[in-house]
């Protein structure tokens, strides 16, 4: 047994070891000066400096950028979020001609690549000058993170117990009110769970980004960093300093809401 | 039922319908028109089947299509990684929650962020090298990035690095959910480690294993831009050595303007996920009956 229980936690840490490596390598060489890593590219750092955190805070876009993806993953969340929970209610709880397909088809979206549908949209938006522009860009986003909504919703809605609509209804409820003060309420983990999967999706999300937001005020904290890595090719310890600014948000939010990331992105598993 | 109240269903389902026919419907529509079209601009004259003669006659297509199946070599090796991790840590050793929460934490970080570390630490003078070189293992000391033979093995490598911690995640859910009574039966028959593994734990995870790879084999073949578009210097680079079919599509629509050849290749590319969208399903119902999924 001993054996056994001594190897167990050799792959445990390795496999933690090779989890985290980046991310030391990311903030130890972030607290390096630009000389001492060109010699010490491994080690702790000799003298810790904060210039590369200042020089990313205050001397780069990195705040508006992700002023941007805030934008971005705010407005084709709460759209889609909307309209998702309309679509779901009616496909959960209503009767009506095209149900079943609608479901199905919406459903079936999911496994669509979004590369697939960039071309037309493109062509579209030039047409229309959409390109460059939020509203144009959050309809997208909104549409490709809705299937994997209606999915998710119209699964939950289905699993409320049907004694609360009847006894809504008793009272004289709508359905608009019962969607929005008794279903919505009831649904919050779900909702939850939901918002956080979209809103990673749209804040992770390259490829649209660099396609339709190419005004260089408009780019989002994603299509910035392949910019910046660009631009700052050799100046690995400030790079690697604007990468921890980068991904501190997420990694905030994941600490704190570790319950619904795990669980929501197990359940997106199809993004 | 009154006028109104047959209505009221379509009201709730119309901005749906708008919302999926304006950013898929449209698009998938207009993919096949414009891929028997020569497109200049937002629109040109028919051509019939020159656009798919075009591509399938062309290398740089073909070494598209290869390296998006050479990627799928990556998927077994997750396979087995997660599975070894997750039944480890189903062994309830100390701390497994934090474990799990630091195992998933790849799949948190952005694929540009991380990329963009993970290029540093391969140079050919980076750390990796420098510990390589430290360990005696200068003949692996390799160049990574700039090498034409290497890239695509290291882009692998940073997809299996972040892909795994889904698999992870997905088997130590399954895992738990196991009958704890079956493990215990199979403990007091004496059954060693490798017995429990091979006739309790895989066929109980055959169904999210099954899920795990047709998710895997779609990540391949149509999700992998951002990791060769940050990796490949956004041009697949170098050279043509991490060129895949979404970049194909990215860069026949931004850089050589000819919407009708990317039309094309995206058509091909929606009718393999087609054709994927059959098991996918299957084994996602199967999935989700174990509630494993959702």
């Amino acid at each position: 047994m001993k054996p056994d229980q001594a190897l167990k936690h050799a792959v445990l840490l390795f496999a933690t070891f090779l989890a985290l490596v980046p991310t030391i390598f990311m903030i130890m060489t972030s607290l390096k000066g630009q000389d001492e890593y060109t010699f010490n590219k491994v080690g702790l750092p000799q003298a810790v400096v904060f210039d590369h955190y200042e020089t990313i805070l205050f001397g780069s876009p990195f705040f508006a950028w992700m002023g941007n993806s805030i934008i971005l993953a705010v407005g084709a969340v709460l759209l889609s979020t909307v309209v998702s929970c309309l679509g779901a209610y009616a496909i959960a709880r209503m009767q009506f001609r095209g149900r079943g397909l609608l479901f199905s088809v919406s459903t079936s979206l999911m496994a669509v690549p979004p590369v697939v549908m960039i071309v037309p949209l493109f062509v579209l938006y030039t047409q229309l000058e959409l390109i460059s522009t939020f509203r144009g860009t959050i309809v997208i986003y909104a549409g490709l993170i809705t299937p994997f909504a209606v999915y998710l919703l119209t699964t939950f809605f289905r699993t409320l117990p049907r004694e609360i609509f009847e006894a809504a209804r008793m009272d004289g409820a709508s359905d608009f009110f019962i969607l929005r003060r008794i279903v919505v309420p009831l649904s919050l983990p779900a909702l939850l769970t939901l918002v956080v999967v979209n809103a990673l999706y749209v804040w992770n999300d390259l490829l649209i980004a660099i396609i339709f937001l190419q005004d260089d005020s408009k780019r989002t904290l994603m299509a910035g960093i392949s910019v910046f890595q660009g631009r700052y090719e050799n100046q690995i310890p400030l790079t690697m300093a604007a990468m921890v600014i980068a991904s501190a948000p997420m990694v905030i939010l994941y600490i704190a809401f570790q319950k619904y990331f795990i669980r929501g992105l197990m359940a997106g598993a199809v993004k | 039922m009154s006028q109104s109240s047959r209505l009221t269903p379509y009201l709730y389902v119309a901005p749906l319908v708008v919302l999926l026919a304006f950013v898929f419907g449209y698009p998938l529509v207009r993919i096949f028109e414009f891929s028997f079209k020569l497109v200049r601009g937002i629109n040109g004259p028919w051509i019939g089947w020159r656009n798919y003669e075009l591509i399938l006659g062309q290398d740089l297509f073909w070494e598209s299509v290869r390296h998006n199946l050479f990627l799928l070599l990556a998927v077994p090796v997750m396979v087995g990684w997660s599975l070894l991790v997750s039944v480890m840590l189903y062994e309830r050793v100390r701390g497994w929650k934090l474990y799990r929460v630091v195992l998933f934490a790849p799949y948190i970080l952005a694929i540009p962020i991380i990329a963009v570390v993970m290029k540093k630490m391969f140079q050919f003078s980076g750390p990796v090298n420098e510990v390589l070189r430290w360990l005696g293992l200068d003949f692996l000391a390799l160049d990574w990035i700039g090498s034409s033979d290497v890239a695509l093995w290291t882009v692998m490598l940073l997809i299996i690095w972040r892909e795994s911690a889904l698999g992870i995640i997905l088997f130590l859910a399954r895992l738990l959910s196991i009958d704890e009574a079956l493990v215990e039966a199979a403990h007091l028959d004496g059954a060693s480690w490798w017995q429990r593994v091979r006739f309790v734990f895989l066929p109980q995870m055959k169904l999210v294993i099954e899920f795990y790879v047709v998710v895997s084999v779609i990540t391949m073949l149509s999700s992998v831009f951002a990791y060769i578009y940050m990796m490949g210097g956004g041009r697949g680079g170098p050279g043509t050595s991490t060129m895949v079919l979404e970049l194909y599509i990215f860069s026949a629509l931004t850089k050589t303007s000819l919407p009708g050849i990317a039309s094309a290749v995206s058509v091909l590319l929606f009718l393999v996920s087609l054709l994927l969208i059959v098991p996918l399903f299957a084994v996602r119902r199967q999935a989700n009956e174990e509630g494993v999924a959702s």
